[in-house]
């Protein structure tokens, strides 16, 4: 039916687009501005990850250590997608960089010290930007629970603040709530793992011919190191955030 | 105690906001004891100018907790009985132990009043501290905050947009106009006349 299993692809993307901007149709009165920005970013995705897919073809050519660059690059894109997120954080762009940097950049780092993860293109770059993508989920999530409730709790941090609080006693337990809301989905994957989903990467090692008990493991692997990376750098973003809304002399720059 | 009176965004809450550094003056600093504030540890400035604003902004636990913040926040514990003292003083004996969210509006600005208490401030502002308040509590809140003041011997500031609250409780008036001081004096010399002093 098809000449090619690139015209094959193509088509399946096609299919698969369309019913995703079928969904968004139906649902325009409930979030019209879906409408926009779905149709863009499923664009934007499939132009990106096709240029990964020739990237990773032409890497495989080469040595296996180039494989952290095309990592590194991913933290920077990362970075950049965040800070549109949390636009009135100041800057949101370094803070994403340092924070995901740090967190997916050391733990991938231990898992591949460690061996988990072997230093090979195919291994690496996969299960790399799955960390790296999940990191920079986690911190958008972060950023704007942050942001949102710094925003509607003002007169509370700033009557902290005028009895004498530091900047971060008063924002406190609004760090709380958006680390553990921001790392809701990291957990619930973990917990929900094999009775909900059975992720991509399992049913890729099983089809590829890998043991499924093996495939299970590895699976687990995979999804503690992304909530390894998530919550580092959760806990390395809200170090920095706090002094990035703050004055030196703890007075609250973000307000609506 | 100072009233401060003038018309809406005239810059009364800014003025309160910058003696207790919540905002930075673009230009001009605030003495405190001779000594330019900008010196002193933000942190202990705040302990020494407390303030309470318009709405009471409890925080989330009990009465306790949100009176027990401000001393915790500078190294000091202070008692259940010292908390137990001072609501008896501001009349909400037994409170202690209540959430926040259960109090009327003239409630939990009494509670915000003790809050601000707590760390013993040499001055305190007040900005429109009554004005969120439905009648009979705004008169409640005023007489509390008069027999506070005078009972402490307290330096006080209140902002207010009711030329006849200044009068009631300032001892001196300041009348601010977009953002100039236009008139200081008596509450008689600054309500009562009509001429406009010349601009600071």
């Amino acid at each position: 039916m098809f000449p090619n299993q690139l015209a094959r692809g193509a088509v399946e993307c096609l299919i698969a687009a369309l019913t995703a901007i079928a969904v968004i149709v139906l649902a325009r009165r409930r979030a019209p501005d879906l409408l926009k920005e779905v149709p863009t970013a499923q664009l934007r995705g499939l132009l990106q990850i096709v240029a990964v897919g020739a990237i990773l073809a032409a890497l495989l050519h080469g040595p296996q250590w180039t494989s952290i660059f095309v990592l590194v690059g991913m933290v920077f894109a990362a970075a950049s997608i965040v800070r549109k997120r949390a636009k009135q954080i100041p800057g949101a762009f370094v803070l994403a960089l340092i924070a995901i940097g740090v967190g997916a950049g050391s733990i991938l780092a231990i898992m591949i010290a460690t061996g988990v993860i072997p230093l090979r293109i195919l291994v690496l770059v996969p299960v790399g930007s799955m960390v790296i993508a999940n990191t920079m989920n986690t911190q958008s999530l972060f950023l704007d629970r942050f942001r949102g409730e710094v925003l509607s709790h003002v007169g509370e941090i700033e009557s902290a603040l005028a009895l004498g609080a530091s900047a971060e006693a008063a924002v406190t337990r609004y760090l709380h709530a958006a680390f553990r809301s921001s790392l809701i989905p990291a957990v619930d994957n973990i917990r929900s793992l094999g009775i909900v989903w059975i992720p991509g990467i399992m049913a890729g090692m099983v089809l590829s011919g890998a043991s499924p008990l093996y495939a299970a493991l590895y699976q687990f692997v995979v999804l503690s190191t992304i909530f390894s990376a998530s919550a580092l750098a959760c806990f390395v973003a809200s170090y920095l955030v706090t002094k990035r809304i703050f004055s030196v002399h703890d007075q609250l720059l973000l307000r609506s | 105690m100072l009233a401060i009176v003038g018309p809406s965004g005239t810059g009364k809450s800014t003025l309160l906001r910058m003696m207790n550094r919540l905002d930075e003056p673009t230009h001009g600093t605030v003495y405190f004891h001779g000594e330019d504030y900008r010196g002193l540890p933000t942190s202990t400035l705040r302990r020494s100018i407390g303030m309470v604003m318009q709405r009471a902004y409890l925080f989330p636990g009990t009465i306790a907790e949100n009176i027990a913040f401000g001393p915790q926040q500078h190294g000091i514990s202070i008692t259940p009985k010292q908390i137990a003292d001072l609501l008896v003083q501001v009349g909400l004996e037994g409170y202690a132990q209540r959430d926040p969210l259960t109090l009327s509006g003239g409630e939990a600005q009494r509670v915000a009043i003790t809050r601000a208490l707590a760390n013993q401030p040499e001055v305190l502002l007040l900005d429109e501290p009554t004005s969120a308040l439905d009648e009979a509590s705004r008169s409640e809140v005023e007489r509390l905050l008069e027999s506070l003041i005078r009972e402490r011997r307290l330096t006080c500031l209140w902002v207010t947009h009711s030329p006849e609250q200044a009068r009631t409780m300032g001892d001196r008036v300041l009348r601010l106009e977009a953002g100039h001081m236009t008139a200081i004096g008596t509450p008689d010399q600054v309500l009562g006349q009509t001429a406009k002093a010349p601009s600071a």
